[in-house]
């Protein structure tokens, strides 16, 4: 699912993932945590580092500080 | 010859246990890769045009099986030469006219290149729709197994359900199918490949027709 909105904002499920990588894990541990297929997660993941949301080192992920702004933003 | 059409004829079609043509895509459920299904089996199959009959009675049973694919860990993508407004309007519709749900994304191969590069249009059929067609993929992105159907025939959801447990037991088992196997059915050993294998059959407990045809249950 689209992530992010054309406006910057974020979806249910961009919300979803970006919290669940407030603390840094892997696609498959974010699959477990919202309960997304792992296609739509890594390719979430994918369109929120584009974003500049979150990054990714050694297949473990995590909020930039971008990100936590905007997860904040969206509680 | 159109340029789609010399690009089409120079690609041909994907084959057997060869890696799955790579692609990324714009679906119903966002930009999508091969790579992102890793790890997973996955059912891609085409449809030659969204609102259209048996179109939509193949969608219906595609969701249908959708649980049953999801329980032996395989992904559905569907694909057609739509663009993603039509195919969200369809899938909207389907569920409003019907109340069947389409849980699987759905690729809008405007430009053909996942179209082409399976081999999905079938010019003496249509050249401008995809056929009926199924590929299975392995969790490596390895192609399993291929189906085509012609534009008039709605497929059989209960082979293509078939055909993902006869891949997975003989991955796991090291064993091939029978005609028309199920789950639960006797397995085919593989045949002896030299003379001391096939005499060391005698015995080994299985159910021989003859030395290059025997069963075993699992």
């Amino acid at each position: 699912m689209p992530c992010v909105r054309p406006d910057g904002t974020l979806s249910g499920s961009g919300r979803s993932m970006l919290e669940a990588v407030q603390t840094e894990m892997t696609a498959a541990e974010v699959v477990v945590k919202i309960g997304m297929p792992l296609y739509l997660v890594r390719s979430g993941l994918r369109e929120m580092i584009d974003a500049g949301l979150v990054s990714e080192v050694g297949e473990r992920f995590s909020q930039t500080e971008k990100g936590a702004e905007k997860a904040q933003q969206a509680s | 010859m159109t340029m789609i059409e010399e690009s089409e004829a120079r690609i041909g079609l994907p084959r057997l246990n060869e890696p799955a043509p790579a692609f990324e895509a714009v679906t119903t459920h966002g930009p999508l890769r091969l790579s992102d299904f890793e790890g997973s089996w996955l059912i891609l199959f085409s449809h030659p045009a969204d609102f259209t009959p048996v179109c939509t009675t193949e969608f219906m049973a595609f969701a249908e099986i959708y649980p049953e694919l999801q329980k032996r860990g395989a992904a559905l993508l569907g694909l057609s030469i739509d663009s993603v407004f039509s195919h969200i309007a369809w899938v909207r519709n389907i569920e409003e006219k019907t109340g069947v749900k389409i849980p699987f994304p759905v690729i809008a191969d405007l430009d053909r290149k996942v179209a082409t590069a399976y081999g999905m249009v079938m010019p003496g059929e249509s050249k401008t729709e995809t056929s009926r067609c199924v590929f299975v993929i392995d969790p490596q992105g390895v192609l399993r197994a291929m189906i085509y159907y012609p534009l008039t025939t709605g497929r059989n959801m209960d082979e293509i359900v078939r055909l993902i447990d006869a891949l997975q037991t003989a991955d796991a088992n090291k064993v091939a199918t029978p005609a028309n196997w199920r789950p639960g059915d006797k397995v085919i050993v593989p045949a002896p490949t030299t003379t001391e294998l096939a005499e060391e059959r005698t015995g080994a407990g299985y159910e021989c027709t003859d030395w290059y045809l025997c069963k075993k249950s699992l």
